[in-house]
């Protein structure tokens, strides 16, 4: 991940500026682009919201949307974690395997020792697979797509040895659904815990030295380097937030639903959450990007889903739809990106 | 001396000055920006013709229109005398037009003649012929008039060799027309000869160059005709032998530029050293002693490739010291990032703005602040209104030019980009400032700011260590100069003994014969 280095914009005619007044006109011209690019997932969003609003009668009540937010929860927590891993230059293949093995083991130690050290195994768990990605792709010089493929395998492996794949049900813990399911102003748990992840993550990235840093590894880490910036520890950093926020994922989930698998999450879920940050809007090249792209990206595929269920439509044009929602919103970076030079 | 835009100006000698390309009131605009407004050219078959002027002005742009890279807005490209639609690089090549870009377009895992052919390989049923490569490759070689070797991985090729690849690449699809944008930009001494040498060889050869150019007196030497730009209009056509380097800066500017080079403050004498370099070796470095002094500017010379970057990356532990010690105002660096001599005040303004040094998306003042955020925070929390505050101060003072500091800073202008690299070594109030190459790609007027700059800081204490390739500005600039030859200290200039001719000299001493491209290669 670190040959990642430049992006695809400032080519050479962007040196070519004049000096005089006609700057301020290009100027004000690049920014024009830019907030047209910001501009593109949220247009989609609020004509999707809009419509569905309109058209189905059930889609705009507080159940409705307290009820997509919760079942968006640990996607949406992973994937605002991932984008910070995609900004840092790397992609992390193996959240949707860290949420299993969290969520299984979580399940069996809560089983056995109790709902807290349930808890606490599983988070201490998916850091430790954070750093284990993190220390793979930054001192073994892994790619991190390769290595996160690697890891993936071998965390499903684990969670399916640990479990023998059975279901874990959590019937004697009724305690572990408090994590998720308890009410606090008519708001699940789940959802507030996201909402801090969100925000907690947003403003690391965008208030922090820590969050200037991902961006500039992202963006050039040869530059970034040079700057004294300490790329590994970055990047190592950005892959353990996201371990953990997979396995607090996973935590979620099965309080959510108080049983655990090995199969679930996976690569399904691995391909949501990049799904979620490319439709947002975060370059998948790195040192672009921001959480609430991920944040409306998640949510907008999400409306999509809610709205095949709302409205009747055949489920098996989901996927298609999804497939090509994904396609426009990269195709449309990298017509951006080539109008920038 | 001709009117604008009249074909008569080509090189004296030329028989019946036949123009091969001809721009007539070509516009265009780049989101509303005049790039070029009504410039009629045109471009005489057989002749070397360059384009000047500042950043800006107009020259890629007008090269590129006829390349086929970008459409006029208005106005027609005529070739041969024919109005032409060139809507890409390929519609140029058929009509003979190639050009040779400024970041090189080659597969560097592939051979000479590989490359030369790629694409147009002699095949049959899918495989390629390797014999008939040769044969092909030599034949082109022989009408190209220089050397390379068929089979040198392109990869291990200096930068001169590689645009010998691509220019041997546009010959083989039957390219007349050679268009060229800065090409010795990134070169230095014997290979900036060395491509001179080709175009010379080109253009007798009855080839047309068209070529962009920073270096003015490269300029005089090479071209037959100059066309000066200034935003975007044409400011005259006329014969290189016409012009001198300060016409051509006239034109450029439409004023004349005061002295190119800051008046010297006098060297410190007995100040401490700041800088102590010993026995250093580094990949590429072989054994440097170094020392600079607070307050003393000190230039190192020498060519592309002799180790001068990778010096600066040791001393600043990007690339790591195998042997020697980097001691800061007395003090031993252990060297091993350059997060650590960063904090002991040593900063670097790299080699390569794009590669090294910018993030194109991020703001100006995200780009000044990188190195130096700690200051600005508490903890780890950034507090943006002081960022904000001295960023400004030090863009101020470094004279950015930008409409405002929250615009990405790909924005700006190559010169602009150059002093926000500086703005962002100064924010960490360095007492060892290490610039490389400070001014490549940057023009005239930025050029003088940069050197203020370097001057000023030396005024303060500052230990400034230089990297050039240009000559001239190691020697306008620097109390003291050191050249640099395989990644040794090959000479130490002083006083009067800071001369073209020495630090020539120093710098070419073990290769006297510079026939054999391949004999100067430096391990790197």
């Amino acid at each position: 991940m670190t040959t990642k280095t430049t992006n695809a914009g400032a080519p050479q005619t962007r040196d070519e500026r004049p000096l005089g007044p006609q700057q301020r006109t290009r100027v004000t011209d690049a920014l024009r682009i830019r907030s047209w690019r910001s501009a593109a997932i949220v247009v989609p969003f609020i004509v999707l919201f809009v419509v569905l609003s309109v058209t189905s009668g059930p889609f705009l009540t507080t159940s409705n949307l307290l009820n997509i937010a919760d079942q968006q929860s640990a996607v949406l927590i992973i994937a605002v974690a991932s984008t910070l891993v995609l900004i840092a230059g790397g992609i992390d293949l193996s959240v949707g395997a860290t949420y299993a093995l969290s969520a299984v083991v979580s399940a069996q130690v809560a089983v056995s020792h109790g709902v807290a050290l349930g808890i606490v195994t599983g988070m201490a768990l998916g850091i430790v697979a954070g750093l284990i990605n993190g220390i793979v792709t930054t001192f073994f010089r892994v790619n991190s797509l390769i290595a996160t493929l690697a890891t993936a395998l071998i965390f499903s492996g684990i969670a399916a040895k640990l479990s023998n794949g059975n279901l874990i049900v959590l019937t004697n813990q009724p305690a572990y659904a408090k994590i998720a399911q308890t009410q606090f102003i008519g708001v699940r748990m789940s959802i507030w815990l996201t909402l801090a992840v969100i925000i907690v993550l947003g403003l690391l990235l965008s208030r922090t030295t820590n969050g200037r840093y991902i961006y500039a590894a992202g963006g050039n880490a040869q530059a970034a380097r040079l700057a004294g910036v300490r790329i590994n520890f970055v990047v190592i950093l950005a892959f353990t937030i996201n371990g953990a926020a997979a396995a607090l994922g996973g935590i979620i989930d099965t309080s959510r639903v108080l049983s655990a698998q090995s199969s679930s999450g996976g690569n399904t879920l691995t391909f949501l959450v990049l799904t979620g940050i490319v439709v947002g809007g975060t370059s998948i090249l790195g040192g672009a990007g921001a959480i609430w792209r991920t944040v409306i990206g998640v949510l907008f595929i999400a409306l999509v889903g809610n709205g095949f269920d709302l409205l009747g439509l055949d489920p098996l044009y989901e996927q298609i739809t999804l497939g090509l929602i994904l396609l426009v919103a990269v195709g449309t970076d990298a017509w951006s990106r080539l109008r920038h030079t | 001396m001709d009117g604008q835009g009249t074909s008569a100006a080509a090189a004296g000698s030329a028989p019946a000055a036949e123009s091969y390309v001809d721009l007539v009131a070509v516009d265009k605009s780049f989101g509303g920006v005049r790039a070029l407004s009504g410039v009629n050219l045109s471009i005489t078959r057989g002749s070397v013709h360059a384009l000047v002027g500042e950043n800006g002005a107009g020259k890629s742009t007008l090269s590129r229109v006829i390349a086929g890279l970008i459409m006029p807005d208005a106005g027609e490209v005529r070739i041969n005398g024919t109005p032409a639609i060139l809507h890409s690089p390929r519609d140029a090549l058929a009509r003979g037009i190639a050009s040779i870009a400024q970041e090189l377009e080659l597969v560097p895992s592939l051979t000479v003649a590989e490359n030369v052919f790629l694409g147009s390989e002699p095949r049959r049923g899918g495989f390629i012929r390797r014999r008939a490569l040769r044969a092909r490759f030599n034949a082109l070689v022989a009408e190209a008039g220089f050397d390379l070797k068929a089979d040198a991985v392109v990869s291990t090729l200096r930068t001169a060799d590689r645009q010998k690849v691509e220019i041997l690449r546009a010959l083989s699809r039957r390219a007349s027309l050679i268009i060229m944008d800065e090409p010795t930009a990134a070169l230095s001494g014997p290979d900036v000869q060395r491509l001179h040498e080709v175009v010379h060889i080109l253009a007798r050869r009855g080839r047309t160059v068209l070529f962009v150019s920073h270096f003015l007196k490269e300029v005089l030497t090479l071209a037959d005709t100059v066309t000066i730009l200034r935003d975007g209009h044409l400011v005259r056509t006329g014969p290189a032998a016409a012009e001198t380097e300060s016409s051509l800066i006239e034109g450029m500017l439409g004023r004349t530029l005061g002295s190119v080079f800051p008046a010297k403050p006098d060297a410190p004498s007995g100040s401490p050293p700041v800088l102590e370099v010993s026995g250093l070796r580094a990949p590429g470095v072989n054994g440097v002693d170094l020392t600079v002094h607070a307050g003393e500017i000190v230039g190192l010379a020498g060519l592309v490739g002799a180790g001068r970057s990778e010096i600066a990356h040791a001393i600043l532990g990007a690339a790591r010291a195998t042997a020697g010690t980097v001691a800061v105002r007395g003090e031993r660096l252990y060297g091993r990032s350059p997060t650590v001599a960063l904090r002991r005040g040593v900063a670097l303004v790299p080699e390569s703005r794009k590669e090294q040094g910018l993030f194109p998306d991020r703001s100006v003042t995200q780009n000044a602040t990188l190195a130096s955020l700690k200051a600005f925070s508490v903890g780890t929390w950034i507090r943006r209104a002081v960022e904000r505050r001295a960023a400004a101060d030090v863009l101020t003072a470094v004279t950015v030019r930008a409409t405002r500091n929250s615009v990405p800073v790909s924005a700006l202008s190559g010169g602009n980009q150059q002093k926000v690299l500086f703005a962002r070594a100064l924010l960490c109030r360095p007492c060892v400032l290490i610039a490389d190459e400070p001014t490549r790609g940057v023009d005239v007027g930025s050029r003088r700011a940069i050197y203020d700059l370097l001057v000023e800081q030396a005024g303060r204490g500052v230990a400034v260590l230089v990297i050039s390739s240009d000559i001239e500005e190691v020697l306008g600039l620097a109390h003291r100069v050191v050249v640099i030859r395989s990644g040794r200290v090959a000479a130490e200039l002083n006083g009067s003994d800071m001369t073209n001719q020495a630090v020539l000299t120093a710098a070419f001493a073990e290769q006297a014969g510079p026939e054999h491209p391949e004999a100067e290669k430096t391990p790197l």
